[in-house]
């Protein structure tokens, strides 16, 4: 275990075969845990971040020293209670908070760039499965994730049918739609024209495609959003201004608002992590692993499915995580399914949206008792 | 636990596949799932109904039964249950058929507007009536399809629907309702339970 900056990872010595052809090896998965493993090793949660998210769930992260991305439901007493449960969450492979990335050097001490193979959803749970023979656990109590980790608890349950006996997808597809890839190529554009970008070849913090990247987070984080929460935090409110400037400047809050969001993006994360995830994000196409039966991927599992979406989530609608329940239901599978009422859109599972969080809890700790 | 939840149980039996339609806050389906090994689901529009069945360890879908019961297949569940809600759907007959098809069996519950009270009311206060049963006014009714255990029967049996049993519900009482006495059970209960199957 390597512990510099804070940042625990396994090196997974297995060769892993990568959808893409690939094949890596000793490569490092950098991971946090929250509670502590009980004897019997039947209180685990595997959580899953999402495509900006990384292995910090909650507390503070000790790298951005920022709250870690899911402390309203994850911790003490709270809907994932780690007085209770042994929490764990790896860094995705693509991404760039220790896990293998593109920002990892190759053999020849080259950073990798888009020399980086692509990588899918298929890739990042199979070698975040690792981390189950690493602490000893022959089942996980539940696994959990929203949006981009609801994508790799479906994945995973798929390939691993038994190794979970509660599944917890929230706000998630099992098909990425044209207007997903849509949104995610219009990122994707926008870090590649940024002039710093260099075909990926950027090595300094100094000349990293900053512009880009901001771009790309500022038309992503609107699509997080609901209109209507929008309207009511920002409407047409200025920014520290009594009237309109006639110029380009941030005259609206919600400009303003944006431009922030880019920019401390920009600071914690890697441009290149951004192209790779969010292409694994678009290749995802559980039905399509299946000949196109979407029940097929659930066919061996007898786990206990809670699926979770939310009425303001336009990125990731209330339909399509039925149709994962629909799915379920046509092969007799154990699934429950709620839409949760909010104006947060598909940040919602993010922030403090009380019905989620308690929905959340009643279902772990209920099913838990039942263990 | 309601006499109407207690004899629907009773019509169950133990470790069976038992899908609630309109399962409410899941106090049927709490009561099966511990008292007899009842591999229970719900199904239900409300979402506060939906937190309640969850806070309960209930396994449960919020859905619309004229939309949502199309997901299951044929004949998944040894038992669905509809209490007192037949009444309330657009469509009562395509429910009907869909439980049907989705049941091996169904237990279909109908709060009987042919009961004496009902009528009384209506005969003699000239209002719509107000019951136990049916509690809410003309205006804020979920009720679109009032039908008496008559109706129901007549209706079921004209659908070539077997029935098993039918139980007349008077406050805790139950009697058997067959062809003979239809007409008096028609008059003193304010529930007809009904055991069918196609």
């Amino acid at each position: 275990m390597n512990t510099e900056n804070n940042i625990k990872t396994l090196i997974v010595k297995k060769p892993l075969k990568l959808d893409c052809g690939k094949t890596i090896k000793d490569f490092p998965i950098a991971y946090e845990t929250y509670g502590s493993l009980n004897s019997k090793k039947d209180n685990a949660i595997l959580v899953f971040h999402a495509l900006t998210g990384d292995q910090f769930v909650t507390g503070t992260n000790p790298v951005t020293n920022k709250e870690g991305w899911w402390s309203y439901a994850v911790g003490p007493d709270k809907a994932i209670n780690t007085n209770k449960y042994f929490v764990i969450c790896s860094n995705v492979i693509g991404g760039c908070m220790g896990s293998y990335g593109p920002s990892h050097k190759d053999t020849d001490q080259n950073i990798f760039g888009t020399n980086f193979p692509v990588i899918t959803i298929n890739d990042m749970v199979n070698a975040q499965y690792n981390l189950l023979d690493h602490f000893g656990i022959d089942k996980l109590f539940s696994i959990a994730g929203g949006s981009m980790g609801g994508m790799q608890v479906l994945q995973f349950i798929s390939n691993f049918p038994d190794k979970s006996k509660t599944v917890i997808p929230i706000a998630t597809t099992s098909s990425h739609s044209a207007q997903n890839i849509a949104f995610n190529e219009l990122g994707r554009q926008a870090i590649t024209a940024d002039s710093n970008w260099k075909d990926g070849n950027y090595t300094s913090n100094d000349t990293n495609p900053g512009k880009g990247l901001a771009v790309a987070r500022m038309a992503a984080h609107i699509t997080y959003l609901s209109k209507k929460g929008l309207q009511e935090k920002f409407g047409r409110k200025l920014q520290e201004r009594e009237d309109l400037k006639f110029g380009f400047d941030a005259d609206f809050q919600i400009e303003s608002y944006l431009r922030y969001q880019g920019s401390v993006f920009v600071d914690r994360f890697d441009a290149n992590s951004y192209l790779y995830i969010t292409r694994a994000m678009d290749y995802f196409d559980l039905a399509k692993q299946f000949n196109g039966n979407l029940s097929e991927a659930f066919i061996n599992t007898k786990a206990k499915f809670f699926i979770i979406s939310f009425t303001s989530d336009w990125l990731y609608p209330t339909q399509e995580n039925k149709d994962i329940v629909i799915a379920l239901n046509s092969i007799g599978a154990d699934v429950g399914f709620v839409e949760i009422e909010s104006d947060k859109g598909h940040d919602s599972f993010l922030l403090d949206v009380p019905d989620f969080l308690n929905a959340l809890k009643n279902f772990l700790d209920k099913s838990y008792e039942e263990n | 636990m309601k006499n109407e939840f207690q004899v629907i149980a009773d019509l169950i039996e133990k470790d069976k596949k038992v899908l609630d339609v309109g399962c409410a806050d899941g106090t049927l389906m709490k009561f099966l799932k511990d008292n007899k090994n009842i591999n229970i689901r719900g199904l239900e529009i409300s979402k506060e109904k939906v937190q309640e069945c969850i806070a309960k360890g209930l396994t449960v879908i919020e859905g619309n039964a004229e939309k949502d019961l199309k997901q299951f297949p044929d004949k998944s569940f040894d038992y669905v249950v509809l209490s007192q809600t037949l009444q309330a759907f657009l469509n009562p007959e395509l429910v009907l058929d869909e439980l049907l098809r989705v049941g091996k069996k169904a237990i279909v519950t109908i709060p009987n507007f042919g009961y004496w009270k009902v009528r009384f009311h209506l005969l003699f206060k000239g209002t719509m009536p107000i019951t136990k049963t049916l509690p809410d006014e003309w205006y804020n009714t979920p009720n679109l399809h009032m039908c008496t255990i008559k109706d129901f029967f007549h209706f079921v049996k004209s659908k070539d629907i077997k029935i098993f049993k039918s139980l007349a519900l008077n406050n805790l009482n139950t009697s058997i309702i067959n062809e003979s006495n239809l007409g008096v059970k028609n008059l003193f209960a304010d529930l007809g339970i009904f055991l069918i199957e196609k």
